[in-house]
């Protein structure tokens, strides 16, 4: 009978034990965060386990290839779903998932736990988290800096027998481009040549029709050549400024590249593309976002002392930008569980955590990180991401931001890879589009 | 055994159950064995028409949920209608529709002809003709964009192997006039061993005793297949053209594999445009209306095409 009540007991207590336990368990919340599926994206989950051990909370990734990223996150934003607590999102959507009640603002939470948007790069901040823009209302924190920069073959650019006789027909050392002419002058140079056995080709720029790929590559060259979305002094006063003649005269330069220097094929080309088209061997130089470069720096064909980076070369005045990429993370205002997700955000904008986030490849948009003074030298592309996120321009961030990125995909690839028409009805029909859209969400 | 079964359930009834039961009409239980396959029906196929109809009236998108819906009337249909682009849409999707269609029905019933005819590695051949058929046209759409890949591509390869013309200075899906065709060629590839199969079926379905009473009149092998075998296949022909027709009208995942619509909008069919409005501006709206256009086209054409069909069978 004792020993009856002395198991009794035991098991009473295991139950209580396990029940305690579980307890404790039903607090712990499992985030999902949503988010490209890129190079980035695996450092990032490797970072969380930081969050997941001081938290106790663990953490689910849902991660979605680049070309239908946009589809399925605003999908799920657009009909409320639960399935994303944390979106590191486009910083296209700021605007859309502003207005429509998509993204929690974070203005008080940023108050409560003193994190300052001052403390993070002022182009991040304005692209990533605030709507409007350039006013203090912030619905994301800026989590990944992005922009578009190139990639050449340094090992080639160095060969003597290269060198001399680029000089000798260009008149120049073979060095990296400071003007877009320059740079087509080497892509041109490379077209065709026989290296190492193997026939290279110039340039691997975007090109893909189905997403963003050609309005980020052409909008490239377009801002140095003087293109601007409207009038600085007149909101949505887009004639004159989107169909420019400089802009014309970019869009113009833009397909010549493409008319000139690329490999045979690159007719859809995006991210993916130019990373193979650049490690595989076959181009001299690659248009890519920032976030490929350490992939490229490690890469057994490519790496190392073969590539150097540089950032976008200026245009025919001088003037010199280039395409913001990058995102912001946010709280989705669906979650049920918005306090673990505020939690995690308050855990990433730490300067240690933001320092690590560095260095497994995330490009942290910390001042106090990319303005260390080891962060230039910490990688051979760190001066070169900073160079480049110092002229940053960004496509519309509206909320009918998808509508006039349609428009832009349509009028660029009619005319530069589907030969139709010329740059100035490209751009008159560009800016007729946009008016329509803007004219539809009752901006004039 | 299997009464005992019955009997045992019968036994177990309550009697009240069975009573009620025994009490309904065959109309009755008849209703009671469809009403589960109506209101499945009613739920994810005409009430999302009626919705949809509904919806293409109004000005509403789905990604500003915080915005008045409008009554907007017939001006989606309008704007539609007079839409060039989608025009132009229009005629690329027709002519991917022709050609695939002519092309998958000739090849088709030829193949159909031949694997008909009893030889050797009969069985094998028609093994090895099915495969394309069955695979996920995305998967198809991948792998194609491979082969016509100017500079490692096969189909390049064996085009500049068989006219001597440089493999890569062609790009079949890079070149306004090019792509339509590279479209077409993939889709020929694919789905032309459906179109076989069911002329194969229809080959199979004439009795030799008509053969053997045309020879017996001395009808010439040409006489007998433009009388016998063309007139009696013709339904089945039929059938597949509606079939290929109406998956074809709809195509998307093929060719936005291989072109995602390029290049420029070359190879945007209807489908591509209307998911483009739909999710991606997220004019729900208008892309409602261009649903319903669509739907009233392909629903109107078929069913002018299977009262063609039905006169056809009559004969």
């Amino acid at each position: 009978m004792k020993q009856m009540l002395l198991s009794s007991t035991v098991v009473i207590g295991a139950y209580f034990a396990i029940s305690g336990a579980a307890g404790t368990h039903a607090e712990a919340a499992e985030l999902t965060l949503c988010w490209a599926a890129w190079d980035p994206a695996n450092a990032l989950v490797e970072l969380s386990k930081d969050f997941e051990t001081k938290s106790g909370n663990t953490m689910k990734f849902e991660f979605v290839p680049w070309p239908n990223f946009a589809d399925r996150m605003l999908n799920e934003l657009n009909s409320g779903g639960k399935l994303c607590d944390l979106m590191i999102g486009d910083s296209q959507w700021i605007g859309g998932a502003a207005e429509n009640g998509q993204y929690i603002k974070l203005n008080d939470f940023f108050d409560k736990e003193g994190i300052k948007m001052s403390d993070f790069i002022p182009a991040t901040v304005v692209g990533y988290a605030e709507w409007p823009k350039n006013t203090p209302n912030y619905w994301a924190l800026p989590a990944f800096g992005d922009v578009v920069g190139w990639t050449y073959r340094k090992d080639w650019f160095s060969r003597p027998e290269l060198q001399a006789e680029f000089k000798q027909k260009y008149g120049r050392d073979l060095a990296v481009p400071k003007t877009f002419a320059e740079l087509k002058d080497i892509a041109e140079f490379f077209q065709k040549r026989q290296i190492d056995g193997k026939t290279v080709y110039g340039a691997a720029i975007y090109t893909e029709r189905g997403s963003e790929g050609i309005t980020m590559g052409a909008m490239d060259v377009l801002y140095s050549f003087g293109f601007e979305y409207g009038n600085p002094k007149k909101a949505y006063e887009l004639d004159g400024f989107v169909n420019s003649a400089d802009a014309v005269k970019g869009l113009e330069f833009y397909k010549a590249l493409y008319d000139c220097c690329t490999p045979p094929g690159h007719s859809d080309a995006y991210m993916s593309e130019d990373i193979d088209a650049y490690k595989s061997g076959q181009v001299a130089l690659q248009m890519n976002f920032a976030f490929t470069w350490p992939g490229i720096h490690v890469d057994a064909n490519v790496g190392g002392d073969k590539s150097g980076y540089f950032p976008n070369p200026a245009g025919p005045t001088g003037i010199q930008f280039a395409q913001l990429g990058g995102q912001g993370i946010s709280v989705v205002a669906a979650s049920d569980k918005q306090k673990e997700a505020l939690d995690y955000i308050k855990w990433f904008a730490q300067p240690e955590i933001q320092k690590k986030w560095w260095s497994l490849g995330g490009y942290s948009a910390l001042r106090s990180v990319v303005e260390d003074p080891g962060f230039a030298t910490s990688q051979p592309y760190a001066q070169t991401f900073l160079d480049s996120m110092a002229i940053v321009k960004d496509f519309w961030a509206e909320p009918s931001y998808a509508s006039l990125l349609q428009a832009s995909q349509k009028r660029f690839h009619d005319y530069v890879v589907a030969k139709q028409g010329t740059a100035q009805d490209a751009l008159d029909g560009l800016a007729e589009d946009w008016k329509d859209i803007f004219e539809d969400e009752g901006k004039y | 055994m299997l009464h005992s079964s019955i009997d045992r359930v019968a036994h177990a009834t309550p009697p009240a159950v069975a009573q009620r039961i025994r009490g309904l009409s065959d109309r009755a239980i008849a209703w009671i064995f469809v009403a589960p396959s109506i209101v499945l029906l009613l739920a994810i196929n005409i009430f999302p028409l009626i919705w949809t109809i509904r919806l293409s009236f109004t000005n509403f998108r789905v990604n500003r949920p915080n915005e008045p819906v409008q009554f907007v009337g017939l001006r989606n249909y309008l704007n539609i209608l007079t839409d060039e682009d989608i025009w132009l849409t229009m005629q690329a999707t027709a002519h991917f529709l022709i050609w695939t269609i002519v092309l998958q029905v000739l090849i088709g019933f030829s193949l159909a002809y031949l694997i008909n005819k009893k030889f050797r590695g009969n069985d094998l051949w028609t093994t090895l003709i099915v495969l394309p058929m069955m695979l996920s046209p995305a998967v198809v759409g991948n792998f194609w964009t491979f082969l016509y890949q100017p500079q490692i591509g096969l189909f390049n390869y064996a085009v500049g192997f068989l006219t001597g013309a440089d493999p890569s200075s062609f790009s079949m899906i890079g070149d306004t006039s090019l792509a339509p065709w590279a479209i077409i060629i993939v889709d020929t590839w694919m789905w032309t061993p459906f179109v076989m199969l069911i002329c194969l079926a229809g080959l199979r379905s004439i009795p030799n005793s008509i053969y053997e009473a045309a020879e017996c009149d001395r009808a010439s092998n040409w006489r007998q297949f433009w009388t016998i075998t063309i007139p009696m296949v013709l339904p089945f022909l039929m059938l597949a053209i509606l079939f290929r027709g109406i998956e074809n009208f709809k195509m998307f995942d093929l060719v936005v594999q291989l072109t995602g619509g390029g290049p420029g909008s070359i190879t945007e069919l209807t489908s591509i445009n209307l998911k483009r409005e739909a999710f991606e501006k997220w004019r729900t709206g208008y892309a409602s209306a261009y649903a319903v256009i669509l739907f009233v086209t392909v629903f109107g054409l078929a069913s002018i095409y299977v009262k063609a069909l039905n006169k056809v069978k009559q004969r």
